[in-house]
């Protein structure tokens, strides 16, 4: 089992004949044969696009029409920033249950409207700013590095992508493995929280443990940690391990995410740790031990 | 971005809102006259710097008991003293840290009769996705301490996107500042009109501390506080004009020509890695083994060798920087353009301190034959770990 996407998930890509977007691309149908149906250009609807190594994809003027003749029902968002809100906005409105936007840089009051929308939907949205979300042998969307993923137990989500290869190379190292990857992203206003991640890791019953990592900026860690508290009452628990970045951040200073922010005495490190922790989340100091920190959980 | 107080009280001007009359000065020649255009009697000589906690600073060349960056004159004559005093030197305040910075502009308000300090500022209100007002009746005083010690006395009202301030909403920030009066119907224009300023040029916060109610019952913005979204500049020429970088570390400026994430720190170890997360990770780590990080370092996704051969010159150029550290974990990076931007930026500037590097994902193996083949010395790593271990150790010597 898996959460989110499995083999069957079909995926669109909104943005394709970009570098980024056909570079990812090559390497998702390279990965298991991701099912990638199709790209979106609005003046090269007919067309197709075609790879480095001759695959090919046809090109759709809008996400609606592709929707409608490939069946997806994911979404890949590789637009540059002046364009992604809109791109979202096209994915939703053409209800895309799920749609991964990896597109940086996206104006905070661009995501407010983004979000004012996705309210009113039935899509979910992973992003922006985050790497995407994989099930290991079955299906990539997104810029992961599928060579470090091994089909396993593992649980992981993340605020920051790089740290989320982190987390799945050193429990691929330690045999584990992975069941989904979830990166949620680094932006302050995005789709899919840590909460909402939790909640289907702990429904999922191929998840046998979880890695959480967080980063210093607003409240999403504690408010996760309030959650694992409640749900854990409920007698819903699984082993945890956990990571904060941020700890040697300055006050008042952004740290490349535009959410990873020390403000008005909020957001800090120590009290995300001191949240994750009393909520039975061992908090490894190292980013480099979170594989062997959740072997000793799990050993109990 | 940030810009100074009388930029921003020019900006909220031009969208309707009450601010006193004032001049910026950079000479002290010019006080005099900025002085007299105003209506006095009182005037306030405002240090313009990126920093807060102005009004309880201390000038590095002044004797301890001399005032602080901001002072209220009853005359002109007061005024230029007090200009004189200030422009040049070196303000200290709590959020400057020790080295202070140099007072380059000041501003010459027209003094006002406060009745009441208000606190109100605008900020992305993360938890529910909206633009959200934070406001006070204990303004002009530290609002962390407000919301440390007495939590009840700040109160958040978020702005619905499709609606924007709304009547009730105006009514809700007027009940928790306790307005009334002249002030109450000051309000129906003035939360309006900082909404549209904060949505139209996308700020990131838009603070107002003190808000005022003077003793003619109006409402005035007496200081603001505005920072803007980076990554909204590139819909805002009239905004980027603004930038004052005399403000701003010369490194980050040459950081942010490319585009590159760049934050400078005390510590001497340098950094340069792909990704927020694993930049902040790998500042930790090398804490976690006793030293400390030269800087902050998120080449980002996307970068070609070029942009990569940029930051690792910056990194270089820091005097401090005793060892270098490069953490790659390549996803949307691909470590052959690392390697590549690495190997073209020693080879044009030298290397004479050691380099460690970590690369893994995304066309490791190609990128490790780059660096192996380039004859330059660089030590290997085989994970974070290992990386941290080793830079640290390299320094030690």
């Amino acid at each position: 089992m898996s959460i989110i996407v499995n083999k069957d998930t079909k995926v669109l890509v909104q943005g394709l004949t970009g570098k980024t977007g056909s570079f990812h691309t090559e390497q998702a149908l390279a990965y298991y044969g991701t099912k990638m149906v199709g790209g979106i250009h609005p003046s090269k609807g007919g067309t197709n696009w075609t790879g480095s190594k001759g695959e090919t994809l046809p090109i759709f003027a809008s996400v609606a029409e592709a929707k409608e003749k490939t069946g997806a029902d994911a979404s890949v968002i590789y637009v540059p920033p002046a364009g992604a809100a809109d791109a979202i906005i096209e994915a939703i409105e053409a209800e895309i249950p799920f749609i991964t936007c990896i597109t940086e840089g996206i104006p905070v009051m661009d995501m407010v409207r983004v979000k004012a929308k996705l309210e009113k939907s039935k899509s979910r949205l992973l992003g922006p700013n985050c790497p995407g979300i994989l099930t290991p042998e079955e299906c990539k969307i997104g810029i992961m590095p599928g060579s470090i993923f091994r089909k396993g137990s593992v649980g992981i989500v993340s605020r920051s992508g790089t740290l989320t290869y982190e987390a799945v190379f050193q429990t691929s190292n330690e045999g584990l493995g992975q069941t989904t990857a979830v990166g949620i992203g680094g932006d302050p206003v995005k789709g899919t929280e840590f909460i909402d991640v939790l909640e289907m890791f702990l429904a999922d019953p191929a998840t046998t443990s979880i890695i959480m990592i967080g980063e210093i900026g607003g409240s999403a860690e504690e408010d996760a940690a309030q959650f694992l508290i409640d749900e854990a009452k409920k007698g819903r628990r699984k082993p945890m391990a956990g990571f904060i970045a941020g700890r040697t951040a300055p006050k008042g200073r952004t740290m490349g995410h535009a959410g990873a922010v020390v403000s008005g005495g909020k957001g800090d490190a120590e009290s995300k740790i001191a949240a994750m922790e009393a909520a039975g989340i061992r908090v490894s100091p190292s980013p480099a031990r979170l594989g062997k920190t959740l072997v000793e959980v799990l050993k109990g | 971005m940030n810009i100074h107080e009388y930029q921003a009280k020019a900006l909220l001007k031009g969208f309707g809102a009450p601010v006193a009359q004032g001049v910026p000065v950079l000479k002290i020649e010019e006080v005099e006259a900025a002085a007299k255009s105003l209506p006095g009697p009182l005037y306030v000589v405002k240090s313009q710097i990126h920093a807060g906690g102005r009004g309880k600073g201390k000038f590095k060349e002044l004797g301890p008991d001399a005032k602080g960056g901001v002072r209220l004159a009853k005359s002109i004559d007061e005024a230029v003293a007090f200009a004189k005093e200030m422009l040049g030197n070196t303000l200290v305040t709590a959020q400057t840290g020790p080295a202070g910075k140099q007072v380059n502009r000041l501003y010459i308000e027209d003094g006002a009769d406060i009745d009441r300090e208000l606190y109100c500022s605008l900020l992305v209100d993360r938890s529910v996705g909206r633009v959200a007002f934070v406001v006070s009746t204990e303004g002009g005083m530290d609002i962390e301490a407000v919301a440390h010690d007495t939590p009840e006395k700040i109160h958040t009202i978020a702005i619905d996107p499709a609606t924007g301030v709304t009547a009730d909403d105006v009514a809700n920030i007027s009940k928790a500042l306790e307005l009334s009066g002249a002030a109450a119907e000051d309000a129906k224009s003035l939360f309006p009109i900082l909404y549209k300023a904060f949505s139209e040029k996308d700020m990131a916060l838009l603070e107002i501390n003190p808000l005022i109610v003077m003793k003619n019952g109006h409402l005035r913005v007496l200081d603001a506080k505005v920072s803007f979204d980076g990554n909204a500049l590139f819909r805002h020429d009239d905004v980027k004009a603004l930038r004052d970088e005399t403000e701003e570390d010369a490194k980050e400026i040459e950081a942010s020509k490319w585009d590159l994430a760049y934050v400078a720190l005390d510590g001497n170890i340098g950094c340069m890695v792909n990704g927020a997360g694993l930049a902040m990770a790998t500042m930790d780590i090398i804490k976690l083994y006793g030293k400390e990080p030269a800087n902050f370092c998120d080449v980002g996704g996307g970068a070609g060798k070029e942009k990569v051969a940029a930051a690792f010159k910056i990194i270089t150029a820091d005097p401090k920087v005793e060892g270098i550290l490069v953490n790659i974990f390549g996803g949307i990076m691909k470590c052959d353009v690392i390697a590549e931007g690495v190997v073209a930026a020693v080879q044009e500037v030298g290397l004479k301190v050691p380099l460690v590097v970590r690369l893994e994902g995304t066309n490791v193996e190609l990128g490790k034959k780059i660096l192996n083949e380039s004859g330059l010395a660089i030590t290997a790593a085989d994970d974070l770990d290992d990386a941290a271990k080793k830079i640290v150790a390299a320094i030690k010597g």
